[in-house]
């Protein structure tokens, strides 16, 4: 029996175990994807929004700006890549002036820090390759950007660390409570549990209607996007937003933690798995972004993607216990900007679970804190003396990114194993440059196989039903040798 | 400090290093990323390597041993399993291994032959999901001759490069079904040779103007969907045709690999995505050269060969004499209809009787000239009764025409026969 069954190991649950590990309790995570954040965490503008976006009152505005900061301190103590390099809202015609400024008594009220308008000359001596249409701008300097999925993984690692048990490829069909004990059941098991939390993203509102009255309805919205070649990185040295739409905050142009461009999103209303890209869509992106910065290349594109955020009827977050189910806890509905919130939605989690007087000691041994090593970023003296103790990083696999056998053997291995080939990627970067695993895929392979003693055959590129080999040649595998 | 370092032990660091020796230079070392020498020659099993340079039909590995058995006879010093992480513009080479751990060389001179690598499905912004099942042509023909897997049996190919094309006759072969090679533009990109011998020869259907518009799949791809395009290479509606598969191969064109050419400050030209070479191949840091794939995307690994072996041996003549005479330079520009040239500058005082130049037609032209003008003067013209962007063109410009030239620019174009 558990005390605690988190449903869904996007960031949000992942932070939500995070904050839990530190307690006396014993929690599992169960999630239906056979990685961790797999779904809306993978797929978003990886921004850590500055909170002025929110109406004052709401749990968005106030969990934004408390998120942001606490985002910050968990990335420096998990060494998790983010940047606050600040963001701009533009006003690209004299119409849109008064909209930056509602937004500014938005950002005021909130909280916001040190936010301020900008006249056009301003604006545009700060990022000069942005469009000479511009009006002015909303600079919010304690905006930033983050590897979403590293920030995830980070947490989730530290707390299969300290006890937490996390269960992938684990979807959940069916929840039923009895005596106060919640059964859960998962393929071929049924997990037991006092306290259930609803984490489950796109799919959060099926989950809660599994036990609780149906009370929210999630609207899937696809977002999608360019990521460019580090060419075009420094374009802009700050997050470029246009002026929110009724659908969401607008195309956005914004440098990546990897130093990449990043480009989109559009927003659709979709069906949860719906995350292809469409020729419309992606069109749309680029032309809108040309109107803030008409001078990047789609030809220096390297991937496209869409993610589905978990946006909801009800226009908040929904966070807390369910009216009609105790014990129950949503955290549900969790659209933008549910990543920089995220830490401070599992903060919420436990002002309930205190609150309700069943929050327990904190744990005496806990270890927090977690160090990588990133080979690219060492000065080439710390690069000599790793190698030399360490040969495994003087093999450079990736060698768009300069990710060495070392790392990948660290992800293989890591507290949350990488068992896939985009699993090596979201935790040690191996196959996002410009030749997007070409060249390092099948010798990331290769490592899989001889690191899990698995067949070729058996490996998957990310989700399950994702084989990246069929079968051998006719000669067979063996050829060569 | 090494007279030379190349970096790259495909065929073009291969063809440089040996070139080097043979004029004289006897401290050289081959810096190679993969753990034997060759390059992408190495997964290339089929033949037809060779056919200018050796008078036969050879396979990569073939072609590549001819190289390697010549180099043996040489004191050229290899180091394998290597990754150059750095060259500094002072000629200092930063390079890696598990084995030899982290190196700072010194170089009086450097060679970068690091090759091209394929441009991916990102890069042209292909609709639909993320499926597995997607690889670009020379993924597969990796995991399909070095590893001895197959990616798939129900294979679409986009895009008509050779390598692609190749692959098309590779995996039918290995028993899988080629549904088709669908091509964006009116003509293949690939040689006239392969369109027959690889997918004619196998009924493989080739669509010229038609493109993918969709791709459908969780896991694996499961399904593609293909339309005809306009003049305006978009997809006109009503045109698309499903085809149910497992597997796309992408041979959508190459990008010469220049990371370390940026780093480096070298001068790059945006035609190409490689450095801005002279008439020696030489970069704009002296002592730096590049020739191969890295300079530009060659149709075969004989003029690869050919222009390394310039590179060689200037790069010899680099370290026995410092930098040549530059005297007037001029610099060559792209007119109408052509893509690019290699070389982009000529130094007259480095020129002994003449300057070969490569470069593309950026459309299929039929009987036409490839004109040299400096200003308004014609300097040379070409008769051609056909050219195609599949093919690099080579015109071999004499001392004597350039001297005359009256600018210090000269613009190469292309030009349709007048029709009588």
């Amino acid at each position: 029996m558990y005390d605690v069954a988190i449903i869904g190991c996007g960031v949000v649950g992942a932070a939500t175990a995070y904050a839990l590990s530190r307690y006396d309790m014993k929690v599992v995570v169960l999630e239906a994807e056979n990685d961790v954040a797999e779904g809306a965490t993978k797929a978003n503008s990886a921004i850590l929004h500055a909170g002025f976006d929110p109406e004052p009152n709401t749990s968005m505005a106030r969990l934004n700006v408390d998120g942001i900061a606490l985002a910050k301190q968990i990335c420096d103590r998990l060494d998790v890549p983010y940047k606050i390099c600040g963001s701009l809202v533009l006003a690209l015609s004299p119409e849109e002036l008064p909209h930056l400024q509602h937004l500014y008594d938005n950002g005021i009220a909130n909280g916001v820090p040190d936010i301020h308008l900008l006249s056009a000359e301003e604006t545009l001596q700060r990022e000069p390759n942005l469009s000479k249409t511009v009006q002015g701008a909303l600079w919010a300097p304690s905006a930033g950007i983050i590897s979403p999925w590293e920030y995830a993984l980070a947490m989730i690692e530290v707390a299969v660390r300290n006890g937490v048990e996390l269960r992938r490829s684990c979807p959940v069909s069916n929840i039923r409570k009895k005596d106060g004990v919640f059964s859960v059941s998962i393929p071929s098991d049924t997990v037991e549990a006092k306290y259930v939390i609803n984490a489950a993203g796109v799919y959060s509102d099926k989950i809660h209607n599994m036990i609780c009255k149906p009370s929210f309805h999630i609207i899937p919205t696809r977002g999608e996007y360019y990521v460019l070649d580090k060419n075009e990185g420094e374009l802009v040295h700050s997050t470029i937003f246009q002026c929110p739409s009724k659908v969401g905050k607008g195309v956005l142009v914004s440098p990546t933690v990897d130093g990449n461009l990043i480009v989109g999103p559009n927003a659709e209303e979709v069906g949860p798995e719906d995350r292809g890209c469409t020729a419309a869509g992606l069109s749309f992106i680029a032309e809108t972004a040309r109107r803030s910065v008409p001078g990047f290349s789609l030809g220096d594109s390297i991937r496209n993607f869409a993610g589905v955020r978990a946006n909801v009827d009800t226009g908040d977050f929904i966070i807390g216990e369910a009216p009609d189910v105790e014990n129950f806890i949503d955290l549900a509905g969790i659209k933008s900007p549910g990543l920089s919130s995220s830490a401070a939605i599992a903060l919420e989690v436990i002002k309930i679970f205190q609150k309700k007087r069943v929050l327990p000691e904190k744990k005496k041994d806990y270890k927090d804190g977690r160090k990588k090593i990133h080979f690219k970023q060492l000065s080439a003296e710390e690069k000599a003396k790793l190698v030399h103790e360490h040969p495994e990083y003087g093999r450079v696999i990736c060698r768009c990114e300069t990710v060495t056998e070392g790392e990948i053997l660290n992800a293989i291995h890591s507290d949350v194993p990488a068992r896939t080939i985009d699993g090596v990627k979201r935790r040690c970067n191996a196959g996002m440059g410009r030749c997007q695993g070409g060249f390092c895929g099948p010798r990331v392979l290769e490592i899989l196989c001889r690191e899990l003693h698995i067949d070729p055959l058996q490996v998957l590129q990310d989700r399950d039903g994702s084989y990246v080999l069929e079968s051998e040649t006719k000669q067979g595998g063996k050829h060569h040798v | 400090m090494y007279d030379l370092v190349v970096i790259g032990g495909g065929p073009a660091g291969l063809a440089a290093a040996y070139q080097a020796y043979q004029h004289g230079l006897r401290n050289i070392l081959i810096l190679e990323r993969d753990k034997e020498l060759g390059g992408i020659l190495n997964q290339c099993i089929h033949n037809g390597f060779g056919l200018h340079r050796f008078g036969e039909q050879l396979t990569g590995p073939e072609y590549a041993g001819r190289f390697i058995k010549m180099l043996n006879d040489t004191n050229v010093q290899v180091s394998l399993d290597t990754m150059v992480l750095d060259v500094t513009p002072d000629k200092k080479v930063h390079c890696v291994s598990k084995k030899e751990g982290y190196r700072i060389i010194d170089a009086k001179s450097v060679i970068l032959c690091m090759g091209c690598r394929e441009r991916t499905r990102g890069a042209i912004g292909i609709p639909g999901t993320r499926p597995a099942g997607i690889y670009t042509a020379g993924t597969a023909q990796r995991y399909a001759n070095i590893e001895g897997y197959m990616v798939g049996k129900r294979v679409l190919i986009l895009g008509s490069g050779d390598i692609g094309l190749i692959m098309a006759r590779r995996m039918t072969l290995e028993g899988a079904k080629v549904l088709a090679c669908v091509e964006l533009m009116p003509y293949s990109s690939g040689l006239t040779r392969n369109i027959v011998q690889c997918l004619q020869d196998f009924n493989i259907p080739l669509y010229l103007s038609h493109t993918i518009t969709d791709i459908q799949g969780n896991g694996r791809v499961e399904k593609v969907i293909v339309a005809k395009v306009g003049p305006d290479r978009k997809p006109i509606p009503g045109t698309e045709m499903e085809f149910d598969c497992d597997t796309i191969l992408l041979s959508v064109g190459l990008i010469p690999e220049n990371e370390l050419t940026r780093q480096a400050g070298i001068e790059m030209d945006p035609h190409t995505k490689g450095a801005v070479v002279y008439e020696n191949m030489e970069t704009s840091i002296p002592g730096v050269f590049a020739s191969g794939n890295v300079v530009q995307v060659h149709d075969l690994v004989d003029f690869v060969s050919g222009e390394s072996e310039l590179a060689g041996a200037s790069a010899a003549e680099y370290v026995e004499k410092g930098e040549p005479e530059s005297g007037r330079v001029l610099n060559l520009q792209v007119g109408d209809g052509v893509g690019y040239t290699v070389p982009q500058r000529v130094r007259m005082g480095n020129v002994d009787k003449n300057v070969t130049v490569s470069f593309r037609v950026r459309r299929i032209y039929g009987t036409s000239s490839i004109v040299v003008k400096s200003g308004d003067t014609v300097v040379a013209r070409f008769k051609r009764e056909r050219m195609t962007p599949g093919e690099m063109e080579h015109i071999t410009l004499p001392r004597v025409l350039l001297e005359k030239a009256p600018q210090d620019t000269l613009t190469v174009q292309a030009e349709e026969a007048q029709k009588s």
